[in-house]
């Protein structure tokens, strides 16, 4: 089914991951050296989501040519989406107890649920609403800017606006989605409860799953005749849209599925790490995944996956390491990247790899001539 | 003059910039299966006359029709080209990241919408189609390499590849041969006459060599206006176009 070395060395790492996080942590004694923690398995699945977030950005950037800084609110609309219906499930077992209402609703003197919270008691609704969103603010937002013909710089500062201004308004209480606390304290999903291992693993699972599937997915478009026209348009726009195509179009489809996957990305991210507040639309949050894409190697999907886990795993170390020095490094990795390594830490392996093979015939051909 | 059997009417076009009359009440025509070139010098109008054939700018005044049926300066740009016209542009551009055929493949006519491309799978007619462009515009032993790859004359072979694949009517080619080396201008030349006949073409060019090794039939333009008309021999020995051009 595929071709390229990268996507299948990228799915079978993601087989090999949630066997083994799963096999490692229920199977294996927490005694043993093998065993891996709650805490780990939280970790892999956060980097996973991460994965599938710059697996979003590199399909319009790498593929389209749209430099979206505002994916992070794509990622944290989903990710309120999945924090409703956990803060629904929590039920009478909220600090005021209150059947109904959330917490934070009691507190703010709410007496009934606003409408916009109807229906996140229903798995299915919120899990839609998850994907759907995102991809409806992607859809107004893109129908209005590539219409306008907006593009380059002017719809990465659009696009880094919107991701700010819904960080300013879920910051207000009288949103209704909890104010700068956001939702936390859930219990448990889909009737399983949120803190044990075994739902752990799931959720874990879940997201390999739910990667591997994006991959797939964004593989299939770029493969397909679509995928040519996006790199057409990305490379020079005019020329395709005076070949007949409509650029705004493809364009706009792309944008709204990318908001779709950054949503569902958001949603696993969520109960995971078990907390969703305003933070998670900053602007730093969108910029970080285009250097994670760019480190990975842009234009390859597997690329951006492998940089988003690369740089996840080094913030990991650095900020309980050097805390201080963890964003000087990050501005530095990525003006390194884009000096040194134009095509990221694929284009270095490629290098690499052809340089090998070079050596490898020159020998072959020293050893005919001797 | 039977105006029904042309198969483009500019009429009394003009286009002004900022007070400055790019085309000043510029009237052309041209014949069906014609190879037409276009000379002048700069600022003579060349480039704002394709552009309005394209969709790309709106005259101010004036008519343009492509054929009898398609009023040119109410169609947007994707829909010319969708009627027939096909513009190859001065600078080439190929997309660089697809390989020769994947060009080609993408300047099949047909539903170019999103949704349709996503499913798309070649047939074999539109793949005989692309086989055969390959052949006529020499890149057959090309076909799977990286368009970034090719030399200059090989890009721009490529380039009127992929208006051949529109199967356009009206061919409109903005300096095919500038930049080319010798050899690529003779085939670039064979090239335009053997498309002449089938489609209608129009072609700009500086090249006086050229224009008079192609042109049966030549247009000056000046300021915006035809300035003489007819073969190279006749173009050649008009007084006002020694005057403005050819004495220069």
């Amino acid at each position: 089914m595929f071709s390229d070395r990268g996507g299948t060395v990228l799915l079978a790492i993601l087989v090999a991951a949630g066997v083994g996080a799963a096999v490692l942590n229920l199977a294996v004694p927490p005694s043993s050296a093998l065993h891996v923690s709650t805490y780990v398995l939280t970790l892999v699945g956060k980097y996973l989501c991460y994965a599938m977030l710059a697996i979003a950005v590199d399909l319009i950037w790498g593929y389209c040519g749209i430099l979206s800084l505002g994916h992070a609110a794509f990622f944290s609309l989903g990710g309120y989406a999945m924090g409703m219906y956990l803060m629904r499930q929590i039920g009478p077992r909220g600090v005021y107890g209150d059947p109904l209402l959330p917490d934070f609703m009691v507190f703010l003197n709410w007496k009934s649920l606003p409408w916009f919270w109807l229906g996140f008691n229903h798995f299915w609704f919120a899990a839609f609403m998850m994907a759907a969103v995102p991809a409806l603010l992607a859809l107004v937002f893109g129908w209005l800017a590539f219409r306008s013909r907006v593009t380059g710089v002017y719809l990465s500062i659009m696009t880094q606006a919107l991701s700010y201004a819904l960080m300013l308004a879920f910051f207000r209480n009288d949103m209704g989605f909890g104010g700068n606390n956001g939702f936390t304290d859930f219990k448990d999903i889909l009737g399983f409860d949120l803190h044990a291992d075994s739902t752990r693993v799931v959720l874990l699972l879940v997201t390999c799953l739910a990667l591997a599937a994006t991959y797939v997915a964004c593989r299939k478009i770029v493969d397909s005749r679509a995928g040519r026209v996006m790199a057409s348009i990305r490379d020079a726009e005019s020329r395709t849209r005076f070949l007949g195509y409509r650029v705004e179009s493809y364009k706009l489809w792309v944008f709204v599925f990318s908001a779709a996957v950054a949503g569902i990305a958001g949603a696993l991210y969520v109960p995971q790490v078990g907390i969703i507040n305003p933070g998670e639309f900053a602007p730093i949050n969108s910029i970080e995944v285009v250097i994670w894409v760019a480190v990975g190697g842009r234009g390859t999907l597997y690329g951006a996956a492998a940089g988003a886990i690369l740089v996840n795993y080094a913030k990991t170390f650095f900020t309980s390491a050097l805390p201080e020095v963890w964003l000087y490094a990050l501005g530095a990795l990525f003006v390194l990247v884009t000096l040194f390594l134009p095509r990221g830490l694929t284009g270095l392996m490629d290098g690499l790899g052809r340089a090998h093979e070079r050596a490898g015939q020159d020998l072959i051909s020293r050893e005919a001539d001797g | 003059m039977n105006v029904r059997d042309k198969i483009l009417y500019l009429e009394k076009l003009t286009v002004s910039f900022d007070g400055f009359k790019a085309l000043d009440a510029l009237t052309l025509y041209v014949e069906p299966g014609e190879l037409r070139c276009i000379i002048g010098p700069n600022g003579a109008g060349k480039t704002t006359m394709m552009d309005v054939i394209t969709g790309k700018t709106r005259p101010d005044s004036g008519t343009a029709w492509f054929g009898r049926r398609a009023n040119l300066i109410e169609m947007s740009e994707p829909e010319i080209v969708q009627a027939g016209i096909g513009r190859k542009f001065q600078k080439p551009t190929v997309f660089e990241h697809l390989t020769v055929f994947d060009n080609l493949e993408l300047a099949l006519p047909g539903t170019k919408t999103f949704w349709a491309s996503l499913v798309a799978r070649l047939t074999p007619a539109q793949r005989d189609r692309i086989e055969q462009v390959l052949d006529i515009i020499g890149l057959a032993n090309q076909r799977g390499v990286l368009a970034s790859t090719l030399a200059h004359g090989q890009k721009q072979w490529l380039e009127i590849g992929m208006l051949l694949m529109q199967e356009p009517e009206l061919l409109l080619v903005d300096e095919p041969v500038a930049g080319m080396t010798p050899q690529e201008t003779e085939r670039t030349a064979a090239l335009l006459q053997s498309l002449a006949g089938e489609h209608s073409v129009v072609v700009v060019e500086h090249d006086m060599e050229f224009v008079r090794s192609i042109a049966r039939r030549v247009t000056v333009l000046h300021e915006g206006r035809v300035l003489a008309e007819g073969d190279m021999d006749y173009v050649q020995n008009d007084q006002r176009v020694i005057d403005v051009y050819l004495g220069a």
